[in-house]
Formats: C-alpha cells, structure tokens, sequence
C-alpha cells in the first residue's frame, strides 16, 4: 500500500475549484521561466514582457490594450459553445472548422452584394456565419445521433476539409475580381464599409464580435442556472445514466450542444473575417478553434471564468508577439506556453476532486 | 488528364510508404486503447517524432539513429499523459488534445534551424531473388526496411496480444479495470507501459514521415495522420492486422489523390486533398453502423483504486 493516497470528494471543492486556476497559471510562470531561461532569455523579463508590458507599458499598452478585446473576442465566442458540450460530454474539437466555414459564407453572404451599402448587408452576413458554423457542426452531431459516430473524429476531419475549402473560395469563388490574380478576397474592413465590422469606440478593439461574447457569456449564465436545457446539460456530465431516467433525450442534448458551440464559432469567424482580418485568405485562421479548448478549461467549463480564461489567453497572445518583437523569442514558444497552462490546470485539478491523505491507510474491520 | 503517366506498380509501391507512418502510430494506439486508456495526444507525439528524429538524423546522418531517438521522444512525452492522466487522474480527452497541443508547439521551436535541410539518405532493401519476381518484386520486395519493420510490429502485436500472458493481462485491464485490480495485476503499471508504447510508436511514425516519405521537416507535417491513426483504430475494431488493411487503404486514398493531382485531373486540388478527410469520415460512419464491438470496456475511464 502506498503512503500518500488520494480519498475522491464527495463533491469537487468548489473553492480549490476556484483556485486551481490561478496556481496553474503560476506554475505555468515558473517553468515557462525555465523554458525562456533554457531558451536564452532573461525568464523575468519574459514574464513582464508577456504579461505585464501589454497593459501597462507606456510605450506599448496604448497600441496592446485593445488588441486585448480584440483577441479576447473570439476566444471567449468559441470556447461558450465548446463548454457546454463539454460539461455534457459532448467532445467537438472541430471549432476551427467551423470558424472558418462561418467566415467563409459570412463573407460570400456579404461579398455578393458589393458593392451596395444597405445598412442590412451586415446584419445578414452576422446571420449567414452563424448558419456557416452551426450546418458545419451538424455533420457530426447528425453523424453522432444517427450512427453513433465519434464527434471527435468527424469534428476534426472537418477542420481538414474546412481548410481545404477556405483555399479553394481564397483563389476562386471569392477571389477579389480587382486582384489582379492574387489569391485572397476582397478586403471587407477597408474597401467594404456596409460589410465591415467596425470598432463600436473608438480606440477601444470593441468591435461587434465581442460585443457578441459578452452577450454569449450572458446568454451561458442564464441558460446553466436558470434553464432547464442548462439543467440537462450538467446532469448529462455528471450523471449520464440519471439523465436518461430523468428524460434527458441524447439527440436534443447532441444537437443543440454542437449546433451552438458551430453557430458561436461561426460568428467568432465572421466577426474576425469582417472587422480584424479583413479578408478571407488562405491562411486566414490562426488556430483560435484550438485554443479555445484551453480557454474552455481554464475557465473551469464556467462562463464567467471562461471570460477571464479569454482574456488572460489574449494576453498570452499579444505578449508573446511583444516577446517576438523586443527579446526575438520565437512565436512557437508561446503555444508551448498555452499548452503547459492546460497540462498544469488538469494536474491541478485532482486537488479539487480529490483529498490527498499521508500514511497507511486505516483498515476497515 | 493523363491517366498513361499513372504507373500502377508505382503507385502500390508508393501505398505501402505512405500508409506506413499511420500503420505504426495506429497499432500503437490501438495497444494503449487495449489497455483502456484513451490518448488523443497522437498527432503532438508524431509531429515530435518527425522534428526529434529528423534533427537527430540530420545531425549524425543516421536515420536509424532518428528513429530511435524520435520513438524514445515520443515515449517520453507520453509521459506526461501518463503521468497527469494515470496518477493525478485528470480527464483523458482533455489531457491528450493539451499533449497535441504541446507537441505542435514544442515541434515547431525544436525544428526552427532544421527547415529547408534535406534529410540523410535511407536506403532500400532489396530483397534478394524476391524482388526480381516480375511485378509483384518492385511492389513487395523493394522497400526501406522501415516498411518491413512496421509489418513485423503488427505481427508481434498481434501475436503478444493473442497467445501470450502479458497480452491477456493487457486486454484484462482495458476490459474490466476494477475487476483487473482485484486479480492483483498493477492496472496503473500496465497502462504506464502501454501508454508509453503507443508513444514510442507514434514517435516512429512521425520520424518516418520527416526521414523517408517527405525527407525534411515542415512545420505541421504531420497534416492530421495522427487524428486519421486513431480513426483506423476505430475502423479495425481493435485488432492488428485490420489496423494493416485500414492503413493501407487510407495510403491507397492518399497515393491515389497525389497522382491525380500530378496527372493534371480536372477535379480542383483542394477538392483531391480534403478526400482522404471525406473518406474517413465515410468509414467511421460505416464502421459505426454495425455498433461498436471490440471497443475495450473501460476505454477512457479514470482507474481510481478506492481500497
């Protein structure tokens, strides 16, 4: 029998809960440091780089303070829809995907009527991205329900197939007519203005996609305390067969759970088409679909903690481009950085659902 | 099109080196599965492997040396799904997507200075008076030996898993992990060793890929064959040699797209290049109809021993 052993909780502590995110995110420091150390860098100054200098550098935090919101946006969008099929047991990892397939009939949807100005050209494109994520998440989840097919499989394989098409429209259905053969769209932001997704304040990188993530953070709240489907949702994880008894139907769970986080992901992808990126481009999607898994973690599967998980993983982003700038750290780093932040945040987590007790165990008579 | 420029004994040939670093990431997560753990990490311990083994290999100009140092990479970093999945018993899915994750990013910081060099030669193995047999010689007989070694490994797999002790123990602990426990066989110990086998051989499969089938390392070369690895355990319900026959079919696809696109087909490239993606989604769809018989009983269930 071994000397330390770990007792399971009766219920997750919910203040260990709470804190295993930010012990995490210290740990993540602390070997971060390392690697930056081993990597030839001075591990504090990386750290203040990362982390501090965006916000609060008076050179940088005028131009990295917005861009905050700006990378927040999207994270905070995609990782909504993804916790909730998560805290369903419902795996889509395919949110990239239907990122780009939001962005890509979002801006088709607007690109057909160029050059108009109708001020419903936008509100349209916000609808046909969402249409865009939402029918790409409903080949898994009809894939799912059917047949019984694994929607982790199937949701990535359409992250695959995603790419593939986004290559094809950038060179042909949706190649800018003036490009002179350039693959790429025409550039929404700039030469668009009834297709753009403008900054509502000035200054701010508050555009319409992340007005669209705080609303969705809302919208999550509300459905998991107070909504019965919210209520399905966490019995469906936590007790998959109470569920069934309950009358939790799978399929409705299955559809609404991908069907969402697809139409979130959409809108990420449209917002981030129309406003930031500008354009559709081969290489238009940044991994934000996979990032967002980490973001759903670290914000415990919670929404309010997944708006604060967004906005600590934006900054990881602009920091780590400021990283790149001022100490020549290589952008690759950064994502090793992501990804320890969710090795130390699963670790972390046997704390909160398990009591770890130090000595033989007591023998039960 | 030109369908005359499509040498059939070529494109077999070229089947069995494409499918090869699936085969070999595919059987060894198809051993781990057996053991009843669920690791999605494959594609971040592949894409090491290939960096790892190409950097070793370029460095001493040895490719049997990356492949041997690419598969102890990829064991090693399986460790770390061991270690926070089986001692702190963290959730499977969410540990293996953060080891792809990982391995992506540790990937392309490892391989920075490698791009644009050119792998160290790997020679054939031709197979004395067999690869003269007209035909089916160049087809069967006239392959790197890593080809070979992956169609011994199912063999070993196959036959471990079958007839040996150490197989029933492994298949004892997938199955029913609890009652395992109560027999006294160390669930945890099994699952360590089989977890870092399916590491050692998604490493293999990546050092393939970046010494042999392309020859140098690209960022992200890995394209997904570590997620088409765990759909071909899917579709080979669990057994070896089915793991053979789904890698090479999915090879198949991929040569087959590959000389197309060469061909000058008229169906657009990116249409040719998402059609393996397609086809596999078509398979597990198929698979998936007649229900899931030879999944492992406790397949991605934490192990807690309570008493």
């Amino acid at each position: 029998m071994s000397f330390i052993r770990l007792e399971k909780r009766p219920a997750p502590s919910a203040t260990l809960s709470a804190l295993t995110p930010v012990m995490a995110v210290i740990a993540t420091m602390v070997a971060g440091g390392i690697m930056f150390a081993i990597l030839g860098a001075n591990p504090l100054e990386a750290i203040r780089t990362i982390f501090w200098d965006p916000l609060f550098d008076p050179q940088f935090g005028p131009y990295s303070r917005p861009q905050l919101l700006v990378k927040a946006g999207p994270l905070i969008l995609i990782a909504i829809g993804l916790a909730l099929g998560f805290r369903a047991g419902i795996w889509n990892i395919g949110a990239e995907g239907q990122y780009i397939m939001g962005a890509v009939v979002g801006a088709g949807a607007g690109l057909a009527f160029y050059p108009s100005e109708s001020p419903l050209i936008f509100p349209f494109m916000v609808l046909a991205g969402a249409f865009g994520g939402w029918a790409w998440a409903m080949i898994p989840a009809i894939l799912k329900t059917r047949f019984g097919t694994n929607e982790i499989l199937v949701s990535l394989m359409l992250v695959y197939v995603a790419e593939n098409i986004l290559a094809s429209v950038s060179s042909g259905l949706l190649r800018n007519p003036d490009g002179m053969g350039f693959p790429g769209s025409r550039n929404m932001a700039r030469d668009y203005p009834a297709a753009s997704n403008t900054e509502i304040i000035a200054g701010t990188g508050m555009h319409w996609g992340v007005v669209a993530a705080f609303i969705a953070v809302i919208f999550a709240y509300v459905l998991m305390t107070r909504h019965k489907m919210g209520f399905a949702i966490r019995l469906a994880g936590e007790a998959p067969r109470a569920a069934r008894f309950a009358g939790v139907s799978p399929t409705r769970l299955i559809i609404f759970c991908l069907g969402t986080a697809g139409a979130l992901a959409g809108l990420a992808g449209l917002f981030e088409v129309s406003g930031p990126a500008g354009q559709i481009s081969i290489d238009f999607n940044s991994g934000y679909g996979f990032t967002a898994i980490i973001v759903a973690f670290l914000g415990r599967l919670h929404p309010v903690g997944i708006l604060l998980a967004g906005l600590l993983m934006a900054l990881t982003y602009i920091g780590g481009e400021l990283a790149q700038l001022m100490l020549g750290m290589p952008a690759a780093a950064i994502q090793l950085f992501q990804g320890m932040l969710l090795f130390f945040l699963l670790a972390m987590d046997v704390f909160a659902n398990y009591r770890i007790r130090i000595g033989k165990p007591e023998v039960v008579a | 099109m030109d369908f005359g420029s499509i040498n059939p004994i070529l494109l077999i040939a070229s089947l069995m080196v494409a499918s090869t670093p699936i085969l070999l990431a595919a059987l060894g997560e198809m051993v781990v599965e057996k053991a009843g753990v669920l690791n999605l990490g494959v594609e971040g311990m592949m894409i090491t492997g290939a960096v790892v083994g190409f950097a070793i290999g370029v460095n001493t100009g040895s490719s049997w040396a990356g492949f041997g140092v690419a598969a102890l990479a990829g064991a090693a970093l399986s460790m770390i799904f061991a270690v926070i999945t089986q001692i702190l018993l963290s959730n499977q899915v969410a540990t293996g997507l953060g080891l792809t994750l990982f391995g992506l990013g540790l990937s392309s910081l490892i391989g920075k200075p490698y791009v644009g060099m050119k792998a160290p030669g790997f020679a054939k193995l031709h197979i004395p008076g067999l690869s003269e047999i007209p035909f089916l010689g160049p087809i069967l007989f006239r392959h790197d030996p890593m080809v070979y070694v992956s169609i011994l490994l199912i063999a070993a797999v196959w036959y471990l898993l079958t007839f040996t002790r150490a197989g029933l123990i492994l298949r004892a602990v997938g199955e029913n992990h609890n009652a395992a426990h109560a027999l006294g066989y160390k669930v945890k110990g099994v699952r360590f060793l089989a977890i870092a086998f399916g590491g050692a051989m998604a490493g293999l499969g990546g050092a393939y890929v970046s010494l042999v089938r392309v020859p140098q390392w690209v960022e992200g070369m890995t394209a997904g064959a570590g997620w088409i690895a765990l759909a071909i355990v899917v579709f080979a319900s669990w057994r070896p040699w089915r793991i053979l026959l789904g890698a090479y079919l999915f090879g198949g696809i991929t040569v087959l797209q590959l000389n197309l696109q060469a061909a000058g087909s008229s169906i657009p490239v990116e249409y040719l290049s998402m059609s393996p993606y397609i086809i596999t989604i078509l398979v597990l769809v198929i698979i998936s109809i007649r229900g899931n018989h030879g999944a492992p009983g406790s397949l991605g269930r934490v192990f807690h021993a309570s008493h």
